[in-house]
């Protein structure tokens, strides 16, 4: 991979991953990684391997998700589960200031940021690229938000590549992996003896020169590239991008989204596992007195009435225009804001959809009958 | 006359779980016995004034015909009239008697029936009077009652999300037990309120809160007709504390009129074997 930033790869003895776990536990990390929980595999603090999902594997399609046995006992022998990294990153709710009457008027205080030093154990390629989506948003913009960035700033990622696909994953499609390329300090590929390690930062060669790590056989560096291979052969969906910002732009009055506005719920569980989205409401919430108020930032979601709640109403009133504005703007508008696409085809959206809406299937929809519902142009209009 | 605003609260055909939510309230209860007169509370305090009130709580469905008169004397006492719980805001679980014969129930139940008024259905205050705000839930949270007074004192407009449950699963962490399980969970349908209580502990969601704005049942129960529940198996779960609804109610009417043709036909099949 020529984008790799440092070419040296080792290896890892099976037996030594619990010596990446304890160093950085050491150097004042909470690691945080995947972990059987709630029938699903989470991310949740990592205090040794045991609490990594060992021999444990799923299966997901639209609206499904199920957990099963491996026939082997892979660590990483998984995909992408219903938690994303944002949870760390850009947390469910913050409290962003307080206040206090006081007799010479309000004390306002900034809230408590002072978040762990998370390393990040298991990060999946489209996970790194969804990083770097909310990288832009929340740092590379004209405001940088000092929640995510006091996150950001001192997280370790640990990479893992993927060896194998869910049925809803489309990565492929997005450019965003399976492989891992960029964006990591360290990044593993699991073979049964061990992991094939790659450094991506000079904080990762720092960390992996504390490790037993040996330099990687051929036949280890072999071995991972066909286990890598079977991950890409195994991608089944895919999504055509081909001029998607306007495909969608100009089909805003296509019956599809009447279609999709029959099924969807509006029950905002896409918005919420998606790794990139980051909408937010942020309310004033006092005590009985009124004498201490803390002003909290939830996650919040297009997909609710209230979101575009003003001057007196919503602005979008039905599903139909909800729907819409989400597909619109992960797929479209986000090139205009971010000059990035806002899907990296994780396919969280698809699987954790109570009514197994398919993203993919709704772009090919409208793709297919492209055009057919577009204003005539009218004569007079010179 | 204290400048403070009067508090009053009415039970209708309730539990009193409701009222027991503010009594609940026993880190704030002081602060809001400090903050209002309490006018009329039976469920607290013996000490009964007359109207007007300025802040009224119901609490409780409209069943008999004397209660359909008393709704109307409250209304006409209380400046703000805010219904608190399922009861009040939906008929309750007790509005099951509307698809069902109440004589029948009477004569079931009672020895001697004819000592009962009542009427035959089960309503929600706002089907009788003009309610200025509802707090949802069965029972309501307490959390939510706090922030709907403290706003009331305070001047501001109450703050109780509409959203779905499912939201309240993802902040939390929650993994959702309809995909992941194959439990069918109707919180997608579901306001908030309860902050995913039954998915946190494994159940699906009852639907305590009754129908989250725009819901769209009908969806929810497809999928799961596409998934092999049939159409009768699904009608409890919109017919529960919130089943008169209306969203909730046509749905479990248009499910049992897809169980009542896939009956028929499945008797046809049956035939043709
Ligand atoms: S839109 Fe769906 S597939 Fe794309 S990044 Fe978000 S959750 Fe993943
Ligand atoms: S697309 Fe699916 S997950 Fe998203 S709001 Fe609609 S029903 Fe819910
Ligand atoms: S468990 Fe129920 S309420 Fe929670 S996300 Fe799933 S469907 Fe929604």
């Amino acid at each position: 991979m020529t984008n790799l930033p440092l070419q040296t790869t080792w290896f890892l003895p099976r037996g030594e991953l619990s010596r990446l776990i304890e160093t950085l536990r050491a150097d004042g990390y909470e690691v945080v990684g995947p972990t059987v929980d709630q029938g699903a595999i989470v991310y949740s603090e990592i205090r040794s391997t045991d609490d990594l999902p060992k021999g444990w594997t799923e299966t997901q399609g639209p609206g499904q998700y199920r957990l099963e046995r491996r026939t082997d006992d892979a660590y990483f022998g998984f995909t992408v589960g219903p938690h994303s990294w944002k949870k760390y990153l850009f947390p469910p709710l913050v409290t962003v200031s307080t206040a206090e009457r006081t007799p010479d008027g309000w004390s306002i205080s900034d809230g408590k940021n002072d978040p762990p030093k998370y390393a990040f154990l298991g990060v999946r390629a489209c996970e790194l690229a969804a990083i770097a989506v909310q990288d832009r948003t929340f740092l590379h913009g004209p405001y940088v938000d000092p929640v995510y960035k006091a996150r950001r700033d001192q997280a370790f990622i640990i990479a893992v590549n993927c060896t194998q696909a869910a049925s809803t994953c489309f990565c492929t499609s997005m450019g965003t992996g399976p492989r891992c390329t960029r964006g990591f300090d360290l990044a593993l590929t699991e073979l049964p003896a061990g992991f094939l390690v790659e450094v991506g930062s000079p904080a990762g060669e720092a960390l992996a020169a504390r490790l037993p790590l040996v330099e990687a056989a051929e036949d280890h560096t072999r071995e991972a590239e066909a286990r890598r291979q079977n991950a890409v052969d195994q991608i089944q969906r895919r999504m055509d991008t081909t001029g998607i910002r306007d495909l969608l732009l100009q089909n805003l009055e296509h019956p599809r989204w009447s279609d999709v506005a029959q099924r969807c719920l509006s029950c905002t569980n896409c918005t919420m596992v998606c790794p990139t989205c980051f909408c937010h409401s942020v309310r004033d919430v006092s005590d009985l007195t009124g004498d201490q108020a803390r002003r909290e930032r939830q996650w919040d979601s297009c997909f609710n009435l209230d979101f575009s709640y003003m001057n007196g109403g919503p602005v979008r009133n039905d599903v139909r225009s909800r729907y819409r504005q989400w597909l619109t703007h992960k797929l479209a508008s986000w090139f205009d804001q971010f000059d990035v696409s806002g899907c990296v085809g994780c396919g969280r959206c698809i699987t954790w959809c109570p009514v197994g809406i398919d993203l993919t299937e709704e772009v090919a929809a409208i793709r297919s009958s492209d055009g057919l519902q577009r204003p005539p142009v009218s004569p007079a209009a010179t | 006359m204290s400048g403070k605003p009067r508090l009053a609260v009415f039970k209708f055909a309730s539990c009193d779980g409701c009222q027991l939510s503010l009594l609940d309230a026993e880190d704030e209860l002081l602060a809001i016995a400090g903050a209002v007169e309490i006018a009329y509370f039976l469920e607290a305090s013996s000490r009964v004034l007359p109207g007007p009130y300025d802040v009224t709580l119901v609490e409780g469905s409209i069943t008999t015909p004397h209660d359909a008169e008393r709704i109307q004397e409250v209304r006409r006492q209380s400046k703000f009239l805010m219904t608190i719980g399922a009861c009040a805001t939906s008929g309750g679980i007790q509005a099951l008697r509307n698809w069902a014969s109440s004589e029948e129930y009477l004569r079931a139940v009672y020895a001697r029936p004819e000592y009962i008024r009542t009427l035959s259905t089960s309503t929600a205050i706002a089907d009788h009077v003009k309610v200025d705000f509802e707090l949802r839930g069965c029972p309501i949270n307490h959390h939510q009652l706090v922030e709907v007074l403290s706003s009331l004192i305070a001047g501001r407009t109450p703050r109780t999300p509409n959203h779905s449950v499912c939201l309240d699963c993802k902040r939390r962490g929650t993994v959702c037990v309809t995909v992941a399980q194959g439990i069918p969970c109707i919180g997608p349908v579901t306001h908030a309120g309860c902050g995913a209580l039954c998915p946190h502990f494994d159940r699906g969601c009852y639907g305590c809160y009754g129908p989250a704005a725009q819901a769209n049942p009908s969806s929810l129960n497809d999928w799961w007709m596409q998934h092999g529940h049939a159409p009768q198996q699904l009608v409890p779960l919109m017919r529960n504390f919130n089943g008169y609804a209306p969203s909730f109610r046509s749905e479990s009417e248009r499910l049992e009129r897809m169980a009542a043709t896939s009956h028929s036909s499945d008797q046809v099949g049956g035939n043709d074997k």
